[in-house]
Formats: C-alpha cells, sequence, structure tokens
C-alpha cells in the first residue's frame, strides 16, 4: 500500500491512470446508459429535465477529461519510456503528482452528484448541468446560482493541472531521454504522436485556464468578463473555450493515431507505411488544429467572411487526417495480417474513423452545418470520432499492451466478443443519430414530442448503447479471467518491433537490464540494412540505481483539492490551508534527499 | 454494415410527410439552398466511403496471413502515392468549398429592401416576436406570408438560444447585447414546426415554436386581429367573471392585455385564445391544458417562472373561458 502512495515508477503510475480512468469511463458510460434509457421512446421515462442535464454534461466532462485523456496517458507512462529506451520520465515525482491531482480532481467533480445537502441543495446531487463546453452567460450567477457550476470549472482547474503537469514531463522525457542512436525520425508513432499531444496539451489548456479564471472572477467576484448586462460577452467565452477545445479535440485523437500506427504494423508484420508522412501529417494536425475553432460556431452568427476563413482552415484539416488513413491503409497492403482482438479494434478503428470524418466535412461547410450544429448529427459524428476512433483505438492498445502490462494475455475469443458487439453496438447506437438530427432532434434535450417521428430511431440507438454496454461487460469477465488464469505472455507475444518487446513482461522495475543502441526504427525487425537488436541480458550485468518513492507528491496534490473545496464552501482559510499545503509540499519535495 | 443501415434509414425516412422538423423538405430558398449544397457534400462523402472503405476491405481479406508465407518485403513508403493522396482529397474539398462560399454569401441574412422586419426574442423559455412595422406583437407562433422576403433579426432577454425552424433555414442564435439576421422567402403555406437549439437551461428541451405561412389574404386577416383590441367579455358572462378573477390575481404582474394588465415578464396574452399551442408550442390551446396550466405550470415545464396558482374549481373554470375568449 504505501509503495503505491508514494510510488514514482512510471509503470505503476500507469496502471493507476489506467485503472483510475477506467473506473470513470465505466460512470461516463452508466451516466450514457440513463441518458439513453431516458430517450428511447418520446416524453421520457421519468428522468427530471434536472437530473438529464446533469447527466448529460457528466457524462461528456467525465468521458473528456477523466476517461479518454487518463487512459491515453496510462499508456503515455507505461509505453513511452519502454519504447524511447529510458529508465524512466524526466520528471518520476512530478509524474506521480499529476496522477493524484488527477484522481483528486475527479472526486472532486464526482462528490457533486451527492453534496446536494452541504449546499441546502434540496436536493442530492448538484452536478454541473450547463454542458461539457459550459456556454455563457448560462454558467453567470444569475443563471446558475447554485454550487454545481462552481464543481465543474473549479474541477476542470484542477485537473487542468494534472493534465499541463505530465504535458511538461512527456516533452521533456521524450526529447531527452530517448536511446542513444533513437533520433527523432527513429522515434516509434506512438511516442511521435504522444509528444504532438503534449504540446497542444501545454499550448491549450492555459487558454482553458485562463477562460476559467475569468468565470470564477465572474461566479466569486462579481465581474462581467462574460455578462451581456455588465459590458461583457459571452460569446468571447465560446471563442477562449473552443480555442482550448478544438485542439483538445486533437488532444483525444492523437494518441490513439499513434497506437493505430503502431498495432498495424506489428500484425501487418511490415513497417509503418510512409512513417515520415504519418508523423509529419500529425505535426501538421497539430499546428492545424489551432486554426479551426471557430467552425463550433458557426450559428452565433459571426459574419460571412470569418464563416468562409474557418471553413477553408477546416476543410484543410480533412487532407493530414485522410493521408492517415490512406498510409494506413498502405502498412496493410501487401502484409501479413493477424487478426487478433487489437488488430481488429485498430481496422475498426481505421474504418469508423472515416464515417466521423466524412460526417466532419459535411458541417466545416457553415450553410450545411446551419441545420446540423446542436442537433444529434453532431452527437453521432462526435462518437464517431471519439468512440468508433478514440475508444476503439484505446481498446487496441489495451489488448496490444496488456501481456507488456501485466505480463498476461487477455483472452482473445472473449476479445473478439467484446470487439464485434462494440462494434455492432456503437453502430447501432450512433448511426441512426444521424437520421434523428437531421429530422430535427436536437441535442441536450430530456424529452422530444411523438410527432417529431424520430422515436424508433432513439429506440435504435437506445438498444446498441445496451449492445457496448453488454461488450463492456464481456471486457470486464475477460479482464477478471485473465488477472486468474490468463496465459503467460513472455517478453515478445505479438512479434512487435519496439523497444517495448525487448524486455520480460511486466518488465523490471529499471526497465532495460542495459540501455540498448537504437539503429533503426524497426530495432527489433530484420531490414535491409539492420539486423535485429541483440536480445538484452535477462540480468543486469552491473547494479542499477532506481530511486526510491516519495510521499511529497501525493501530499502536494492534497493541497489543490483543498483550494477547491475551501472555494466552493466561501472558506477563505480552507483556501489558505490548501495554498499552504501546496508551498510546503514543494518545498519539502524540493529539498526531499535523493535516497530515502 | 453502415451501408445496410444507410439503406433501412433511407427508407425509413423517404416519406417526408411525418416529420414536421425535417431538414429534408425545404421550404424556402434559404433551406433550398442548404439542402443542394448537403446534397452536393454528401455525394461527395459516398464516393469517398466508398473508395476507402473498399480499399480496407480489399486490403484485410487479400492480405490476411497464411500459414508458412514470408516475411512481407518491408516497403516504407512510395512519394508518388502520397502525393497522390495528398492532391486527390484536396481537390474533391475544392469541389466542396466553392459552392460551401458562393452559398455562405448568399445566405448572410439581408433579406432586400421591402422586407418585412420580425424581431424575435429569445427568453427562457418561450419565443418573443414583435412586427415593428406592422406594430403587433405574439410569441412563440409566429405567422408570415409566403412569398414575402422576411428579415428576422434576433437577441435574447436573457441566455444564448438559437432559432431554429428546419424546413425555413438554418439556425442562428439569439444572444444579448447583440443583434443576428437571417433571412429568407417562404414559397409555400403550411405550419411548420421548430425549437431552441442552443441549451438554454432546464427546460431547454421545452422551448418549441411553431412558424404558420399563411397566403396573403389570410396573413392580413391575422394581422387586422392582433391589431385589434382585446375582446371585452359581455357582462354577466362567465368570460367576465374570469376576467374579474384575472384583474385580482397574481397574473396582472407579468402578463400583458391591453386595457387590463401592464406586465411584461411572461407572453402577452391579447390575443392567446387565438393561438394554437400553450407553454411554449408544447401542449395544444385547449381548457383542459390551460387549466393544468394555471393551477401548476413548473409541473408541466420544469423551472417554468409562473409560480403554480390556488384558484378554487369555479374561478378556475372561468379563468380558462376568458382566456380562451381572447382571440
Amino acid at each position: 500500500m504505501k509503495s503505491w502512495l508514494t510510488t514514482t515508477d512510471h509503470k505503476r503510475i500507469g496502471l493507476l491512470y489506467f485503472w483510475t480512468a477506467f473506473v470513470f469511463f465505466l460512470i461516463g458510460g452508466l451516466e450514457a446508459l440513463i441518458i439513453r434509457a431516458q430517450l428511447a421512446r418520446p416524453e421520457g421515462l421519468g428522468v427530471s429535465a434536472e437530473t438529464y442535464n446533469q447527466l448529460f454534461t457528466m457524462h461528456g466532462t467525465t468521458m473528456v477529461f477523466l476517461a479518454l485523456m487518463p487512459l491515453s496517458a496510462a499508456f503515455f507512462n507505461y509505453i513511452i519510456p519502454l519504447q524511447i529506451g529510458a529508465r524512466d520520465v524526466a520528471f518520476p515525482r512530478l509524474n506521480a503528482f499529476s496522477y493524484w491531482v488527477f484522481l483528486l480532481g475527479g472526486l472532486f467533480m464526482n462528490a457533486s452528484f451527492i453534496a446536494g445537502p452541504l449546499f441546502g441543495a434540496g436536493r442530492l446531487s448538484v452536478a454541473p448541468d450547463a454542458g461539457w463546453f459550459g456556454y455563457a452567460n448560462l454558467t453567470s450567477k444569475q443563471f446558475s446560482p447554485g454550487p454545481n457550476i462552481d464543481f465543474w470549472l473549479l474541477g476542470l482547474q484542477v485537473l487542468g493541472i494534472a493534465s499541463l503537469a505530465a504535458g511538461f514531463n512527456f516533452i521533456v522525457t521524450i526529447l531527452n531521454m530517448r536511446a542513444p542512436g533513437m533520433r527523432m525520425l527513429r522515434l516509434p508513432a506512438f511516442s511521435w504522436m504522444t509528444l504532438v499531444t503534449q504540446f497542444l496539451v501545454i499550448t491549450a489548456f492555459p487558454v482553458i485556464t485562463v477562460a476559467l479564471v475569468l468565470l470564477m472572477f465572474d461566479r466569486f467576484f462579481g465581474t462581467h468578463f462574460f455578462i451581456p448586462a455588465g459590458g461583457g460577452d459571452p460569446i468571447l467565452w465560446q471563442h477562449l473555450f473552443w480555442l482550448f477545445g478544438h485542439p483538445e479535440v486533437y488532444i483525444l485523437i492523437l494518441p490513439a493515431m499513434g497506437i493505430v500506427s503502431e498495432v498495424l504494423p506489428t500484425f501487418s508484420r511490415k513497417p509503418l507505411f510512409g512513417y515520415t508522412v504519418v508523423v509529419y501529417s500529425g505535426v501538421l494536425i497539430g499546428f492545424m488544429g489551432w486554426g479551426v475553432w471557430s467552425h463550433h460556431m458557426f450559428s452565433v452568427g459571426l459574419g460571412p467572411i470569418a464563416d468562409s476563413v474557418f471553413a477553408g482552415t477546416t476543410m484543410l484539416i480533412a487532407v493530414p487526417t485522410g493521408v492517415k488513413i490512406f498510409n494506413w491503409i498502405g502498412t496493410l497492403w501487401g502484409g501479413q495480417i493477424r487478426f487478433t482482438t487489437a488488430m481488429l479494434f485498430a481496422i475498426g478503428f481505421i474504418a469508423m474513423f472515416i464515417i466521423g470524418g466524412l460526417s466532419g466535412v459535411s458541417h466545416a461547410s457553415p450553410p450545411a452545418d446551419l441545420q446540423q450544429t446542436d442537433t444529434y448529427y453532431v452527437v453521432a459524428h462526435i462518437h464517431y470520432v471519439l468512440f468508433g476512433g478514440t475508444m476503439l483505438g484505446l481498446f487496441a492498445g489495451m489488448y496490444y499492451w496488456w501481456p507488456k502490462m501485466t505480463g498476461r494475455q487477455l483472452s482473445e475469443s472473449l476479445g473478439k466478443w467484446h470487439f464485434w458487439l462494440t462494434l455492432i453496438g456503437m453502430n447501432l447506437a450512433f448511426f441512426p443519430m444521424h437520421f434523428s438530427g437531421l429530422l430535427g432532434m436536437p441535442r441536450r434535450i430530456y424529452t422530444y414530442a411523438p410527432e417529431l417521428g424520430v422515436g424508433g430511431l432513439n429506440l435504435i440507438s437506445t438498444a446498441g448503447a445496451f449492445l457496448i454496454g453488454l461488450a463492456m461487460l464481456v471486457f470486464l469477465w475477460n479482464i477478471v479471467r485473465t488477472r486468474r488464469s490468463g496465459a503467460a505472455a513472455g517478453n515478445d507475444p505479438w512479434g512487435g518491433a519496439t523497444l517495448e518487446w525487448a524486455m520480460s513482461s511486466p518488465p523490471p522495475v529499471y526497465n532495460f537490464t542495459v540501455i540498448p543502441h537504437v539503429a533503426s526504427r524497426v530495432p527489433l525487425w530484420q531490414t535491409e540494412h539492420h539486423a535485429p537488436m541483440t536480445p538484452l541480458p535477462a540480468t543486469p550485468p552491473a547494479p542499477i540505481h532506481v530511486p526510491g518513492g516519495s510521499w511529497w507528491p501525493l501530499f502536494t496534490a492534497f493541497g489543490l483539492p483543498t483550494m477547491a473545496i475551501g472555494a466552493i464552501s466561501h472558506q477563505l482559510w480552507l483556501v489558505l490551508v490548501g495554498v499552504a499545503v501546496v508551498i510546503v509540499g514543494i518545498y519539502r519535495w524540493a529539498y526531499e534527499p535523493f535516497e530515502m | 454494415m453502415p451501408l445496410v443501415l444507410v439503406a433501412v434509414l433511407l427508407v425509413l425516412t423517404a416519406c417526408s410527410g411525418p416529420f414536421p422538423q425535417s431538414v429534408f423538405a425545404p421550404k424556402s430558398d434559404f433551406s433550398t439552398e442548404i439542402d443542394s449544397l448537403f446534397w452536393n457534400i454528401f455525394w461527395w462523402a459516398v464516393v469517398v466511403f466508398l473508395i476507402v472503405e473498399t480499399l480496407l476491405v480489399v486490403a484485410i481479406a487479400r492480405y490476411r496471413a497464411r500459414p508458412g508465407a514470408a516475411t512481407p518485403k518491408p516497403v516504407h513508403g512510395h512519394t508518388a502515392l502520397e502525393i497522390g493522396w495528398t492532391l486527390a482529397p484536396a481537390l474533391i474539398l475544392v469541389f466542396i468549398a466553392v459552392p460551401t462560399m458562393r452559398t455562405i454569401f448568399a445566405t448572410a441574412g439581408h433579406a432586400p429592401e421591402g422586407a418585412l422586419r420580425v424581431e424575435v426574442i429569445g427568453h427562457q423559455w418561450w419565443w418573443e416576436y414583435r412586427y415593428p412595422t406592422l406594430e403587433i406583437s405574439t410569441s412563440n407562433e409566429l405567422h408570415l406570408p409566403v412569398g414575402t422576403p422576411i428579415q428576422v433579426e434576433m437577441t435574447s432577454a436573457d441566455v444564448i438560444h438559437s432559432f431554429w425552424v428546419p424546413a425555413l433555414g438554418g439556425k442562428r442564435d439569439l444572444t444579448q447585447g447583440r443583434t443576428t439576421r437571417i433571412a429568407f422567402r417562404a414559397d409555400s403555406s403550411g405550419e411548420y414546426w421548430g425549437q431552441c437549439a442552443e441549451f438554454c437551461g432546464v427546460s431547454h428541451a421545452n422551448m418549441r415554436l411553431r412558424v404558420v405561412v399563411q397566403p396573403d389574404s389570410a396573413f392580413q386577416r391575422w394581422v387586422d386581429r392582433q391589431r385589434a383590441a382585446p375582446v371585452a367579455p359581455a357582462r354577466g358572462s362567465l368570460e367576465e367573471k374570469g376576467q374579474q378573477i384575472f384583474r385580482r390575481s397574481a397574473c396582472i404582474a407579468c402578463h400583458t392585455i391591453a386595457g387590463v394588465s401592464p406586465g411584461k415578464v411572461g407572453p402577452d396574452l391579447n390575443h392567446v385564445g387565438s393561438r394554437a399551442t400553450i407553454a411554449g408550442a408544447l401542449f395544444p390551446n385547449n381548457s383542459e391544458s390551460l387549466h393544468r396550466w394555471i393551477a401548476n405550470a413548473p409541473s408541466l415545464k420544469p423551472g417554468a417562472l409562473m409560480p403554480p396558482q390556488n384558484f378554487s374549481a369555479e374561478d378556475l373554470d372561468a379563468l380558462v373561458a376568458y382566456l380562451q375568449s381572447l382571440k
């Protein structure tokens, strides 16, 4: 127990990230199932408007910030140091700090579900209820007087710190800790996409941080940044939010693209086709992702010039995305494809992401978007991108790296059930939403009139959602069974090309017995110019120093939610206690002796 | 599998009759422009979808691993292919971008001279409409003449809403402190459904609206009736008793009836009896819904500002009769 609380081992932190994010993913999924049950027929099944608005807000917020991002972070933590030939990340204690802040921020936000009585709210749940996008001026004190929005903005602030700390950590790690010979263009594609993602994190999160600070001032200190009656502008919030929010979309999808770029070559037994193009298109997407935010705002009425410019940039970003898809198909072409579960999920990713990408092009066109935005058509689009894309990619990563992370292989037969149920379920759930949206069903409504004629489509969507739920039960069963009696993995169950497969599963605490010298992009494979890397010795030839754990990251992390709790309960002294905890924690952390 | 779904759903949606809020039945120049642009993009998307998914399926079908096969040749890339599949999507996007730009400017929200001006004001959770040149106002049910250019100018009294009537055009947000515009010309008479499309708080789902597009003569009759003073009830009638109850009640603080009450918070009731629906186009305007609505509005529409009213059954009957008489 103590060893887990004080751990600075990137592998243990990776596992902590994984399990925590997975639990949040299941919670977000349950929220989705209640939403779908309510919408199964017109006029609902009795979920109140208040509860429904909390559920869709928390579903979006949870999936984006507490499930998809940290599930990617689990792989960053576990896999990146192994792929680049490092013993750990650059700042192991900062890494532990990131995790604890993420955990506490997530718990703080979800505590809103039961915190009602503390605020005399007259109901149990005071969860955030203004959508994951939290549009001003609905979030102002006037229109949202309860603590709901405070939970949201303070929780996101805390989570942002976790993301920023991790972002800097991984940039430094990937740039500075590569094994000798691993030049940037020998970096595995997953590590490359992680690097791009982290640059987006450290540039995009400050934007949302500023926006949330302004919102906090509006709500706590009576300023009027977003309040038109006081001279402020609610549209400013939309610009700030989407200036963060669109890079955030790429923060969510690029890691999954990286995973797929690892899985496809391994199971096609061919190196990634057009590696440099895939890498550069990822970098280009990262840059272009900054110039498209107003395509979320075509209905605002920004004028024909602004609409045209953002339509143009948005359509352009489809080009590097398309290039990636062609290169993945190029990787498959001429290969020896093995249909493992990981591979099925990776192929599923491509097939579904194409659909999400094409519907994306249809709302890159502002006039067309005026009929689509804020309808279920867009709900279909984001779920093809974030479930069909990111989530299928993450499942591919889970099946691919599970043996490395746990030493045991997930059952392939249960895995195939998991895959097919997920694929069928998601298409049943999300495909009809294109139609319910275009037939006139707006998003974020807890009820709809039977006369709209979309009851049947919604029933299909609900059935699909529950099928996805069933698929998750199969996956859970697979995890439990594998824990008890999964086949031992060995070093390299798949015949992978990258360094993580050169060591035992799970790897020893020091990772590499000897830091390898890297001579090619696929160090474990035979190429025209290079023989496979010689196997690492089973035991380290010289003793390897591994730093011990530290309590201070955990201690320091507690300061942040303490500040948030102080702020939300309007107890200044508690805020100051939180500040003191952070200062003392950082001081002790900085002067902690190297050995424990 | 998505293709099968497309087929099934296309059949399902082919008949546009029972879908009053569908985007597939455009009834104005604005919505027709969008519709043709959408189908242009749709068919390009279908072409790309078929090409790419076919390549994917062919690849996984052709190159499945066979026992004993040699390790595939490690191909690292192909410059001509990379250039090709960069340029091809870029070229297709040109065919989408050009009509897009044309449509953006064609539907920029400015009606020609002589258009009928309509102001739409969003409230949590109902719509206020003003016709400044006709000097009338109404709520939730917008009446428009067919064939006349309409200039819609929109703003919000509170949070951001979005005015969306799919048959007549794309949606546009209503923001406090700003004026946004759309313009269109309805090309056939009918009753078109719409609703708020921007999440605006607890009863966002219940902020619906109707647009009644009428031939000129019918529209003119409707305007004349709206301009007339509210009907005065006959002496000694049930309606008159209702009017007295109305005068004494809390209703007057929020609702306008010309000559009776000055309230400005809720929808005006001058001609409430002539509307087809109440409560933001949520319920049919009949005696039963009026009874339930006045007795306890928040139970029917969460968050509604109108508190439950404690009238005796007789008083409520009289009040409902009075409201229904305000044609």
